[in-house]
């Protein structure tokens, strides 16, 4: 078994299925989203019931967050290891030739994706920590939208938004069909695999850009 | 045509090595790229200089002995080719061509363009045969029938090479593409069945003993590979490799 879990192979799996696992927690995320575009009271709700049912807060959430973790993590060893693999560098190398940018550049994709991650939790999930357990303010199920909005007033943190998702988008375009080979899965089905794996690398990323510019362009006015 | 060759000049595994530039003039459209290294060589030595040393056997892209990084990829800019059958037409007059070796940890520089590239040979030990009765009772490979589909595909993994080129275009170093293609000859025979778990296991510690990189799916081996060897092959070994951990 130790051999196994040491495996290029085996760690290939863990990249797939913590990505795979992230890609499926998007579309939940987006969904919940794009419900403060439409109605303030559903995100409120939405947002309400994910920050206070048990099962999110202490099942889902710590699932969540080691996927997040070990995703990183072995991406960043795999990384490490990769690059020992290569000591001394080519003085000219066409990775262009053979290889799309997106493929190759998967750790820089992600490492910004990863830095994103930092303000997204510092800007969400501490404030919740804050709010809930360190303040102890009660439960108020109306307060999450104007919360959000309010983020998105700095332009500068409009352009980060925009910027990590482009990003995002790059990271799922190569990532998501990539996990499937890597899982042993290329058949008659790839094509389609491949087809809707770009889709989503489109349409996801493009839908939280466009709720981000539509909160900064929509400021709440007291 | 007159060219510019910047070419990795090391001594020996421990020295450091560097690009020296050798212009070379008169080469003809038609040579082949080792011929035209050929050339190079008698220069050197009519001069009493050290030859560039390079791999090279069957010169006709069948022994996969030759190697080289030509301009940045594994035997060169044409596809489906080794650099013995990469002729100098390719190029243009006046064309500078940096020519380095395959660099991997696991293809250690013997002396200038010439690498080691025994770890292969261990992969390929490591399981890459079947065990046949040969004392007399020998079965007759042919008795047993295989789908046309499956001998083909098998076929076409076997047609590897081992040169390495799978490797040395992986900005990751990984040796995925052969070490599958050699899994995946075997694994889709009958033959292949009875050490199929421990095939795949051990080929796969081997790699990853040698030092080789962790495969992300570029796509860059295949490409580069002389022979035409499909990703569909490194998914398969993935999958037996699965399924054989699974089986313990
Ligand atoms: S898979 Fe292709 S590139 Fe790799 S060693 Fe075999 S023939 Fe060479
Ligand atoms: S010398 Fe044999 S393949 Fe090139």
């Amino acid at each position: 078994m130790s051999g196994f879990a040491k495996s290029s192979i085996a760690r290939k799996v863990v990249m797939a299925l913590s990505g795979l696992f992230l890609v499926l927690f998007l579309a939940l995320h987006v969904t919940i989203n794009m419900s403060s575009v439409i109605s303030p009271e559903t995100f409120n709700a939405w947002s309400h019931f994910m920050g206070y049912n048990p099962v999110v807060q202490f099942l889902m959430q710590p699932i969540l967050i080691a996927g997040v973790v070990v995703h990183f993590v072995m991406g960043i060893v795999l990384e490490f290891q990769n690059r020992k693999a290569r000591p001394v560098r080519y003085n000219q190398y066409r990775g262009s030739a053979n290889a799309p940018w997106v493929s190759r550049n998967m750790i820089l994709s992600g490492l910004v994706v990863l830095a994103f991650l930092g303000l997204h939790m510092y800007d969400f999930w501490l404030h919740e920590i804050n709010y809930k357990f360190v303040e102890a303010n009660p439960e108020d199920p109306t307060r999450y939208f104007e919360e959000t909005v309010e983020k998105f007033a700095p332009l500068w943190r409009t352009v980060l938004y925009v910027i990590s998702f482009v990003l995002l988008a790059l990271h799922l375009w190569h990532g998501f069909a990539s996990s499937f080979q890597s899982m042993g899965l290329n058949n008659k089905y790839s094509p389609a695999i491949r087809s809707f794996t770009r889709l989503y690398a489109i349409v996801v990323p493009l839908l939280f850009i466009f709720i981000a510019l539509f909160h900064h362009l929509n400021p709440i006015t007291h | 045509m007159n060219l510019l060759l910047k070419i990795w000049r090391q001594n020996n595994s421990a020295s450091r090595g560097s690009l020296v530039d050798y212009p070379i003039s008169g080469i003809e459209g038609d040579m082949s790229f080792l011929e035209m290294l050929d050339v190079l060589n008698e220069q050197l030595i009519a001069k009493g200089e050290d030859p560039v040393v390079f791999d090279h056997d069957c010169r006709e892209g069948i022994c996969g002995s030759c190697s080289l990084m030509i301009n940045g990829e594994p035997h060169g800019p044409d596809r489906l080719i080794t650099t013995c059958q990469l002729h100098m037409r390719k190029f243009k007059d006046g064309d500078t061509i940096v020519i380095e070796p395959f660099r991997a940890s696991a293809f250690p520089v013997i002396k200038d363009l010439m690498v080691d590239r025994s770890s292969f040979d261990r992969i390929q030990q490591a399981g890459g045969y079947i065990s046949v009765n040969t004392s007399g009772h020998t079965v007759d490979a042919n008795a047993i029938p295989i789908e046309k589909e499956k001998a083909d595909e098998s076929f076409a993994a076997a047609t590897c090479i081992g040169c390495g080129a799978c490797v040395a275009a992986c900005k990751n170093a990984s040796a995925m593409l052969f070490t599958a293609a050699k899994v995946s000859q075997f694994a889709l025979l009958p033959q292949g069945q009875i050490e199929a778990t421990d095939r795949v296991l051990n080929m796969v510690k081997q790699m990853d003993l040698e030092g080789f990189g962790n495969c992300t799916n570029t796509g860059a081996c295949e490409v580069e590979c002389p022979k035409g060897i499909s990703l569909e092959n490194i998914a398969r070994m993935n999958r037996e490799y699965l399924m054989a951990s699974a089986k313990g």
